[in-house]
């Protein structure tokens, strides 16, 4: 017994001087990492599960588009809506908006455009190949079905 | 004058540091989405002139295998219903690598693959002849009334077996062989060593129209 009592006379202080540049190393990281959201998405988005993800390397090729169910249903309805940059937009329009996207790229990059579609796991095939048949139209063939990944067994 | 000033304690009082860094850390760590751009690849094919009649690709009906979905996501493969889509990469690969009549080129690929991708070769003559392009193609036609996720799913077990048959080829596991990004020349070779002569032939049709909006 008293063996154990000679070590509690050790001090037990730990000492946190060093926590605020602990703090402040973290703090730095979250806010480089953060990403402000830029646009209010418009559209539900409960993005499907996949395993076979793979990640795109230049950010400033992809454009977004958004697919689902208007979250204000008493003023867009219930059907799936296409969302691109900050309004809902008609499946016509997609060729327009494309070339909008394709204006801001410079010239040599313009033909490497990657549309990520965020769509909702509930929208049914239909608009999607709406929307797909639209991208072929407007020359923007590379397509990516965003998704999160899912534990494969 | 003013040194008498300067006498005077100069210390700032660091001690509510912490908190104040915390209360930052928190309000960034609750604001952040870290930004994924993650999915699943798909090349779309290039526009149909009006002019032009789509080409009438002739393919014999044992290179297709056909996967398809319907308005209640449902799943006939190859003729034959199936529940879940659990099997379906493995059946997949299967077909990729039944080598039933495969020709010169073929014989030489097949030669080069590992093993353990050789002893899936079935050599039934009712299979696809080889995975080079002319070869195998998976076909996979939905319904305008398919939910998108049954879709994905799909889609996915697809893409599966052909990236399993990849980093198979280069001694990677799939995860890893998906991670390769092409910057530098040694990840680039590798990636093209797994393609080589096994071109991802997945063809989409249009959906067709009952059952959907």
């Amino acid at each position: 017994m008293g063996k154990f009592k000679k070590k509690t006379k050790t001090s037990e202080n730990i000492p946190t001087s060093a926590l605020p540049d602990i703090i402040f190393m973290l703090l730095f990281f979250f806010m480089v990492t953060t990403v402000l959201r830029e646009q209010d998405i418009l559209v539900e988005q409960k993005l499907p599960q996949a395993t076979q993800l793979q990640k795109l390397e230049k950010k400033t090729l992809i454009s977004y588009l958004f697919v689902g169910k208007p979250k204000n249903s008493n003023l867009y309805g219930t059907e799936p809506r296409v969302q691109a940059n900050d309004v809902l937009i008609n499946t016509k329009d997609i060729i327009l908006w494309v070339n909008q996207e394709k204006d801001k790229l410079s010239e040599a990059e313009r033909d490497q455009i990657t549309i990520s579609m965020k769509a909702d796991r509930d929208v049914k095939m239909g608009p999607i190949s709406d929307i797909q048949f639209e991208l072929r139209e407007a020359d923007a063939r590379k397509l990516l079905y965003a998704s999160t990944g899912k534990v494969q067994n | 004058m003013a040194k008498g000033k300067s006498r005077t304690s100069q210390e700032v009082n660091a001690g509510s540091m912490a908190d104040i860094a915390f209360l930052l850390l928190i309000f960034f760590l609750v604001t952040t989405t870290i930004a994924s751009d993650k999915g699943i690849q798909n090349l779309l094919p290039p526009k149909q002139d009006p002019n032009v009649p789509p080409p009438d690709i002739k393919l014999n009906e044992r290179n297709i295998f056909n996967i398809l979905v319907n308005a209640n996501d449902q799943l006939l493969v190859e003729g034959e219903y199936v529940d879940n889509t659990e099997l379906l990469s493995e059946d997949i690969k299967d077909f990729l690598l039944n080598f039933g009549a495969p020709d010169e080129d073929a014989v030489a690929l097949f030669n080069g693959l590992p093993q353990s991708l050789k002893s899936r070769a079935n050599r039934d003559s009712k299979s696809s002849d080889h995975p080079m392009s002319g070869g195998a193609v998976v076909s996979i036609k939905t319904n305008r009334g398919t939910s998108y996720e049954k879709y994905l799913e799909v889609l996915d077990q697809v893409k599966r077996a052909y990236f399993e048959i990849y980093a198979e080829r280069v001694g990677l596991t799939s995860d890893q062989y998906r991670a390769l990004t092409g910057k530098s020349p040694a990840e680039k070779a590798l990636i093209d060593r797994g393609k080589e002569g096994i071109p991802m032939a997945i063809s989409i049709a249009e959906p067709d129209k009952i059952g959907g909006n």
